[in-house]
């Protein structure tokens, strides 16, 4: 039997076994940004360490606070500058790189890894948020960590981890017009749960899976944490050779041939084993939105919402709580529900192609007058590209707010925030209750076309309309 | 480094029952309270939009709810602990004077977490996770203990068959789930593996290494 990715991976990184049967990991990448590093910083001056051992392997950005229409500083928001200051002291006191709000490449911290060529194949990379896994797009294993592991990157470079099972989710069938990559990881989610991936990396494979581009491979492995599952890769191919290409950081001329030799080694073997396998074909995908409270409850935008007699037993208490929060009753069609706010943007929907893809949508309507719409691109890099090809002004005369990049308010930790019950069309990732800053606040998630063709239309729609 | 390591083989005290699944780390402590950079009152702020309405006015909540006042051990259904990977989750939790938590399952980055801070995690079967809240929701004062030696929990004279990943019941019994001491051991190991890890030598092998 042959090696997954996953496995090969893992080997290439093992240190040596603990005495705890956990294995220290080399993390070759590690990202940080404001929100979980500096507690991190504090715990290793607690313990008098004052040098990291591979300091050029982080590197930091701001995004999670960062407003989106005015970044002068000091910032408006006196515990967010304070933040942002600890992380300009701590990456200066400790020597790593920071792409803060003075460089041009300054983003959501999974926006810029990939970017800037960071992001390789046969890497593990690590960073203390859950959406880690868009990088495994590249065919890195890639783990959203918490501060104490943090901590333990910065000092030692590495972790303490246990190995985990490898589920391949098979993927066939061609996509049908208006039917986008975050279709296909919200239906993964409707078929697998919020609960089946844990204890497991998902391998996100198939036809349907080598003919994405690297863009699209993001959007599906970022959601893998909805699903349970702390890892999602895809394995290495011509396109993510192609895509890494000429980066900033990526190898150059002869390192570039040798490296791609490399990447190209660490995929999985054709007959590597699998702890379990998943079959999805996707040539009859609708365009899918949630209608509840987890990532997992979700529906095509043609199907009515679920009786409870339908939902299995152990998931009927959080359906009902679902039904209680959004205000919605089994078997209605959200089709005409009245949307307040329209967000594009996050870690799984804010690269240009996204916003290419809802420019296309909005071009030449207006948003509805009661629809607050806004646009915020996933990086500055992103920004920049929209900007050359005129998005911004396509967005602007339809009425969408053009903004600055972060994530916003994909969790609401920076001024954009929903108020009161308010119903949001999202590109983000997550609908839990009280994410998007208001306790009451009620989100569906959805691709950026939906949520643009829900912005002209002020209310839910099937984007395949509007095409 | 001077590290002292705190072997944890017993947790015993006070309930308090949270109950539901998918509980996620939004709600065990929303995003604007992370605008902090010490982990430190993080306590005042766990479960807080489900303790406090618009108007700050208390909420029906385990946390809120005198009978189970001096909780140490959480007692949970399952998934506990989903979505983000915030550590701010756990730290409010142990700030608000949680030192273990008994559930049906939880989410991996969520009980990774518990496990570096020195909180135990332990599952129990849907009914008998059911069968411990009902009790300490029936007689809050019932002593419940973690024996994480034997793998059992118990609730008064009630006795539990526990699970619990034998990597973390082994670290949390020796006290290395601080782990920075006993990674830092390994410096050594670790240059060797850097050193047999393509990128990190432009992609050059052995035989092309200057």
């Amino acid at each position: 039997m042959g090696k997954s990715l996953f496995n090969k991976v893992w080997d290439l990184h093992r240190v040596r076994t603990l005495p705890s049967g956990q294995d220290q990991l080399f993390i070759g990448l590690h990202l940080i940004h404001e929100v979980t590093s500096p507690q991190a910083f504090e715990m290793l001056r607690v313990r008098g360490l004052s040098e990291l051992p591979y300091p050029d392997r982080t590197f930091a950005t701001v995004d999670h606070i960062v407003p989106t229409d005015d970044v002068d500083r000091p910032f408006g928001d006196a515990l967010a500058e304070k933040m942002m200051q600890a992380l300009e002291m701590n990456t200066a006191d400790f020597g790593v790189e920071l792409f803060g709000l003075d460089s041009e490449y300054q983003g959501i911290v999974h926006m810029i890894g990939p970017e800037l060529g960071l992001t390789q194949p046969g890497m593990t990379i690590a960073c203390g948020d859950s959406h880690t896994a868009t990088h495994g797009a590249f065919g890195a294993i890639a783990f959203g960590v918490g501060t104490s592991q943090i901590r333990d990157i910065l000092a030692t470079q590495t972790m303490a981890l246990s190995r985990v099972k490898v589920r391949q989710i098979h993927i066939t069938g061609a996509l049908q017009s208006g039917v986008h990559a975050k279709d296909i990881i919200l239906r993964i989610m409707c078929e697998l749960g919020v609960r089946g991936g844990i204890g497991y990396a998902y391998e996100y494979a198939g036809p349907t899976i080598d003919a994405l581009s690297m863009e699209e491979r993001m959007t599906i492995c970022n959601m893998s944490i909805e699903g349970g599952a702390r890892v999602g890769y895809v394995n290495p191919d011509r396109t993510t050779f192609d895509y890494i290409r000429g980066r900033l950081y990526a190898p150059k001329g002869a390192d570039f041939d040798r490296a791609r030799e490399f990447w190209a080694s660490m995929a999985s073997d054709p007959d590597a084993a699998y702890d379990d396998v998943f079959e999805l074909g996707v040539d009859q995908l609708e365009p899918t939105l949630t209608w509840g409270i987890n990532p997992g409850q979700g529906v095509a935008v043609t199907q009515d919402l679920p009786d409870l007699a339908s939902i299995p037993p152990e998931d009927r208490e959080v359906a009902e709580r679902a039904y209680e929060h959004m205000g919605f009753r089994p078997g209605q069609s959200l089709l005409g529900e009245k949307i307040d706010v329209a967000f594009i943007g996050s870690c799984t929907n804010g690269r240009i192609s996204d916003l290419r893809a809802a420019a296309e949508i909005v071009k030449g309507h207006k948003v509805a007058p009661h629809v607050k719409a806004l646009v915020v691109p996933g990086s500055r890099q992103v920004r920049k590209q929209a900007e050359e090809e005129g998005l911004h002004e396509v967005f602007e005369e339809a009425g969408l707010s053009w903004r600055g990049a972060g994530c916003s308010m994909c969790l609401a930790m920076n001024p954009d925030k929903l108020v009161g019950n308010q119903l949001c069309a999202s590109s983000s990732n997550r609908n839990f209750i009280g994410r998007q800053g208001s306790p009451t606040g009620r989100t569906l998630l959805m691709s950026p076309a939906m949520v643009a063709a829900a912005a002209i239309e002020g209310a839910v729609t099937d984007v395949r309309k509007a095409l | 480094m001077k590290t002292t390591l705190t072997p944890i083989a017993e947790v015993a005290g006070r309930g308090v029952p949270v109950r539901g699944n998918d509980i996620d780390t939004d709600r065990i402590i929303p995003a604007r309270f992370m605008k902090c950079v010490s982990f430190d009152g993080l306590g005042a702020y766990a479960f807080y939009d489900e303790r406090f309405d618009a108007h700050k006015s208390p909420k029906p909540h385990p946390f809120n709810d005198e009978r189970f006042d001096d909780g140490d051990i959480l007692i949970v259904n399952s998934n506990f602990g989903c979505g983000s990977s915030r550590e701010h989750a756990p730290q409010a939790l142990m700030h608000f004077g949680i030192r273990a938590v008994i559930g049906e399952s939880f989410a991996d980055i969520f009980r990774g977490n518990c496990t570096a801070m020195g909180i135990p995690t332990v599952t129990l079967s849907h009914a008998d996770a059911v069968a411990v809240q009902n009790v300490v929701a029936a007689n809050p004062d019932t002593e419940i203990s973690i024996d994480l030696k034997r793998k059992i929990v118990w609730a008064g004279d009630r006795k539990f068959a526990a699970d619990i990943p034998e990597a973390f019941r082994k670290s949390l019994l020796s006290g290395e789930w601080d782990t920075t001491a006993v990674l830092l051991a390994g410096a050594e190991a670790v240059e060797t593996t850097a050193g047999r890890i393509p990128y990190m030598h432009q992609f050059l092998w052995d035989d092309d290494r200057a």
